[in-house]
């Protein structure tokens, strides 16, 4: 490993946030306010590409910005396990910059340079997160994560939106200022330093601290990080549904629940490092703790019949497939769990797509509505139909990818083998049960009663397309992993 | 006299600081026009400031001694001397106050209609008398500019407040009177205790005084401090004077009267009655945390702005109290940096109330509902000082905060414990405040006309946002100015520390 001191993470960022700027200045015209959106966009992911090559090989890249106390500083690091999170959502955001291009102007939203001011910062901010070297620069990016999106949920203005927008800063800020920062204060007293470490087995804590310190830190970094959507902090994610698909769409499967697992799972390996979490038990405890969200989440979603409810807690749930890969210290399972932050940022940017589609084109959000639209709007069902069977874990799309490592994982695990492959096992029946349903239908039901066929035809192009892109991915990455896996691998390895 | 450093820059610059707007004050009546008084002001207080800046640069900060000093007779016959200096502790709070100045001129130009010369020297007359506040080394002096600085604020608030300005500046004023009068008996009392007699700040720490002695000398002193700071229970005099006095008296309350009293127990307490300071430290730390909770809650619960912003001072202040009587260097230079962030901080979010307060007229949260959308460039700045205010990472308070608590956990982990509910409510009013006044709800009164920030009160904010995030980011240089004299401090205190007799046996022979 070598480390290369360079500026392209901090560049990366500052993509994202001059875009805003831009956008925010020329809200005037928007054909050229989202053209700033584009162009940020694929600058973004160029930057963050040009590094692809030597981190492939595992060097890893770093600048310091600002030493601000001794252990304490403004530093970026781009490693493997970085790039897995940076590569993927600066991809997709050019995608959805061209969805919601064609979302909010169908629908004439209102306020749309906000919107897309807030998007790019939430950009950001994750980004920001994926690149974080230390705890202090990935709470400062997680923090400026939680404000941005707060314009984005409550979008519409309205009461419905205002409640939910309340309800999502409420428990994610009230999580990181009662469960991080002390966790993050008390660690630095202890430690001296919050840089994180090199590897994800030695972990950053002397010898000497307290086991029953560690534990407690533990817990707060598990349940502070509410954006991982672990329950018993999950409420605020079904609340936030009410924000613009696209929000949704790129936050809710993309930015903001990643931000969430992936410091979660960053602290995990690189503050408490497997070593010690094998030895005070907290993998396990974390295992049961995801394998409860997993199940629970998904009999919670077979209830819903609003679309975006439903995806909502599967987010929820499949979140928890991360955590738990990653829980169990083994190197499949960290690897299957790490793989699954790419491969369900596209899937599920794929459902929540043809959500926002399925809604242009008719207005209808609840499932029991959907029946037979399959035929007048084929190219959004077959989409989500590969989405749902990447959700599913069949192949050959990228969740089949996910659950197969994951499967290693629990079988390579020294003891609690039966009980995770059972909840994997039944948690995939569930998946089947509520996404199996919603194409089916589609293509094979009838319309309701009064409910006629004529009129409805796909959602412009600017959105159909972006939501085969997504899909056609998954596929891809389903039968190739091989470009995620040199990433993931370089992590566990 | 060792442990001053003799002022060789300039014909004593210290003097010549507090000079200056004592000076340009008194011109201010033989200027006749209005407009004129404000650009005299204004250009008084910056070159005050101006003057101020070499300080930082000639400071040395490799000692503890107190720099730049003056040491004249005054009145020999009773030992009183004329004595300045400062050091790592007194030359932040002297820059933010010289820095503060011009900005509560320029956000007074339209604000004070009546008897503009004599509010603008009042202005001037208590930025002398703060600057002599923490840069007096006799007590003597000190009590004079201490209480010089009551009468100007008494008259600020009585003169140009709001409608109930006569209750809050009487309750001010006899507030901070009372804790005056304990601190005289107190002054007088270690004067005849000090061998050979001496009213010399200096001289009187590290003096072998008796426990019991000590204890009653704290108790006056804690008095009289409390009540400044203000610490929980002795608070209830800063809402009220906080929401009648006109938006530069908040201003300067806010920002700098309230850290007279942290500086008092820096300067006066800890070092002169060490013993008794360890003693009732656990006292104050739970005072301290009590004053997090109590000015949070009550925060919360707040519909006016300026309430709002008042109760957040208190429970501001706890952490800094929660951070001086910690005891050791993180907690107490995170202690130091808080104040100087509280006063950046909390002096722009009362600008912004004053800015508001002046196109509406009301500082009711929900009359000024979803102003956002008619001045962007208001809440942008309002925005960035909130999220300072509630320690938002990047901006100076989270490295105040941040100092203060990892000081608090590695003294007492229950007590720092205790006050991370503060942090949170902290976020929880400031982030409910900016909502109701960015969105509000689905029925805003219509803000229809209203207009945004003109360049006057653009250069008033943006010193102050350059601040938050210069600190946020790059605290060191200011935090490297007061490693000597926390060191000294704490060795003044921590030298005691070990022997000091718990509270228990002190008072039960």
């Amino acid at each position: 490993m070598e480390v290369i001191i360079s500026s392209k993470p901090l560049i990366a960022m500052l993509c994202a946030l001059t875009g805003a700027v831009l956008v925010s200045l020329s809200g005037r015209n928007p054909n050229i306010r989202e053209s700033w959106s584009v162009a940020a966009a694929a600058c973004m992911f160029a930057v963050i590409g040009s590094m692809v090559p030597e981190v492939m090989v595992g060097n890893v890249f770093k600048y310091q910005v600002f030493d601000i106390l001794p252990g304490l500083s403004l530093t970026f690091r781009s490693d493997a396990f970085s790039m897995i999170f940076a590569f993927v959502a600066s991809f997709l955001w050019i995608v959805t910059a061209f969805y919601s291009m064609g979302y909010m102007r169908s629908l004439e939203e209102h306020a749309q340079t906000r919107f897309n001011t807030c998007f790019a910062l939430s950009l950001f901010g994750a980004i920001g997160v994926a690149f974080a070297d230390n705890l202090f620069t990935l709470y400062l990016f997680y923090e400026v994560v939680s404000i941005c999106t707060y314009p984005l949920v409550a979008h519409h203005q309205d009461e419905e939106g205002y409640s939910g927008a309340r309800k999502y800063i409420v428990y994610l800020t009230t999580t990181a200022k009662g469960l991080l920062l002390p966790a993050m204060i008390l660690i630095y007293v202890l430690t001296g330093s919050l840089d994180f470490a090199d590897n994800i087995h030695t972990g950053i804590f002397p010898a000497d601290v307290s086991s029953g310190l560690v534990i407690i830190l533990f817990i707060c970094c598990i349940i502070g990080f509410a954006k991982n959507g672990i329950m018993p902090v999950h409420n605020w994610l079904p609340g936030a549904m009410v924000a613009p698909t696209p929000v949704s769409a790129l936050l809710h499967a993309v930015a903001v629940v990643k931000v969430g697992v992936f410091s979660t799972t960053r602290v995990m390996l690189y503050v408490f490092g497997t070593d010690q979490m094998g030895a005070l038990g907290l993998g396990t405890a974390t295992l049961y703790l995801a394998s409860f969200t997993i199940i629970m989440a998904s009999i919670i979603a077979l209830t819903k019949d609003n679309l975006k409810a439903r995806l909502a807690y599967s987010t929820v749930s499949q979140l928890s497939y991360i955590i738990l890969g990653v829980a169990m210290l083994t190197p499949s399972g960290i690897d299957g769990g790490l793989v699954h932050i790419a491969n369900h940022a596209f899937s599920k940017i794929t459902l929540f797509f043809c959500a926002g589609a399925i809604y242009v084109a008719t207005h209808k959000k609840n499932i029991s509505e959907m029946s037979g639209l399959g035929k007048t709007m084929p190219w959004t069902f077959t989409a989500f139909g590969i989405a749902s069977l990447s959700m599913i874990g069949a192949p050959p799309v990228a969740g089949f990818v996910t659950k197969w490592k994951l499967l290693v994982g629990a079988m390579e695990m020294p003891a609690h083998s039966i009980a995770i492959l059972l909840v994997l096992l039944s948690s995939t029946l569930l998946n089947a049960a509520y996404f199996a349903p919603v194409t089916y239908k589609a293509f094979l039901g009838k319309r309701p009663e009064g409910e006629p066929y004529e009129g409805i035809k796909e959602a412009p192009l600017s959105m159909v397309i972006p939501l085969m892109i997504a899909a056609v991915i998954s596929v891809i990455i389903g039968i190739w992993p091989d470009f995620i896996m040199t990433f993931v691998n370089l992590v566990s390895k | 006299m060792d442990f001053l450093i003799m002022n060789d820059y300039g014909p004593g610059i210290l003097s010549i600081l507090m000079l200056l707007p004592l000076a340009g004050g008194f011109v201010l009546f033989f200027i006749s026009e209005e407009e004129r008084q404000k650009y005299w002001t204004l250009g008084v207080t910056i070159l005050t400031a101006v003057v101020s800046l070499p300080l930082y640069f000639k400071f040395d900060p490799t000692t503890h001694k107190y720099q730049f000093a003056e040491h004249h007779a005054w009145i020999p016959s009773l030992n009183v001397y004329y004595t300045l200096g400062i050091d790592g502790i007194s030359l932040l709070l002297v820059l933010m106050t010289t820095l503060l100045m011009p900005l509560c001129v320029l956000c007074s130009w339209n604000y004070i209609k009546t008897r503009v010369r004599t509010f603008l020297f009042l202005l001037l007359l208590i930025e002398a008398s703060m600057l002599g506040v923490f840069m007096a080394l006799d007590f003597v002096f000190f009590y004079v500019v201490w209480e010089a600085t009551l009468i100007p604020m008494f008259l600020l608030i009585g003169i140009w407040g709001g409608d109930r300005k006569i209750y809050a500046s009487i309750k001010f004023f006899l507030y901070t009177l009372a804790g005056s009068v304990m601190m005289l008996v107190a002054i007088i009392a270690l004067y005849f205790n000090t061998d050979p007699h001496t009213f010399s700040i200096p001289l009187m720490m590290g003096q072998d005084y008796s426990s019991t002695f000590q204890m009653w000398v704290f108790i006056a002193f804690f008095l009289a401090f409390a009540i400044k700071v203000p610490m929980f229970p002795f608070h209830t005099w800063l809402p009220a004077a906080h929401v009648q006095a006109p938006t530069a008296g908040s201003v300067i309350l806010a920002s700098v009267l309230l850290k007279m009293g942290t500086y008092g127990f820096l300067r006066f307490c800890m070092p002169i009655t060490p013993e008794a300071s360890v003693t009732f430290a656990p006292f104050l730390l739970w005072l301290s945390i009590a004053g997090i909770l109590y000015g949070g809650f009550t925060a919360l619960a707040q519909s006016d702005m300026k309430k709002l912003i008042a109760y957040s001072s208190v429970g501001h202040m706890g952490f800094v109290t929660l951070g001086i009587f910690v005891f050791n260097t993180i907690g107490m230079e995170g202690a130091i940096l808080q104040m100087i962030n509280h006063g950046i901080t909390t002096g722009a979010l009362f600008l912004c109330v004053g800015m508001i307060y002046e196109r509406t007229h009301t500082r009711e949260l929900h009359l000024n509902a979803g102003i956002g959308k008619y001045m962007p460039v208001y809440v942008t700045f309002l925005t960035f000082f909130s999220l300072s205010s509630l320690a938002f990472p990047g901006t100076n308070s989270f490295i105040g905060e941040f100092m203060i608590l990892a000081g608090a956990f590695a003294d007492t982990k229950l007590i720092a414990a205790c006050a991370i509910p503060g942090a949170i409510l902290a976020a929880a009013y400031m982030l409910r405040m900016l909502q109701k006044l960015i969105w509000g709800g689905t029925n805003n009164p219509s803000h229809i006309g209203l207009s945004d920030l003109n360049a006057r009160e653009i250069i008033t904010l943006t010193p102050l946002l350059l601040l938050v995030f210069w600190i946020g980011f790059g605290p060191k240089p200011f935090l490297n100015v007061m490693h000597a004299s926390v060191a000294n401090l704490l060795e003044q205190v921590n030298g005691i520390q070990s022997g000091a007799a718990s509270l228990a046996q002190v008072i039960l022979p």
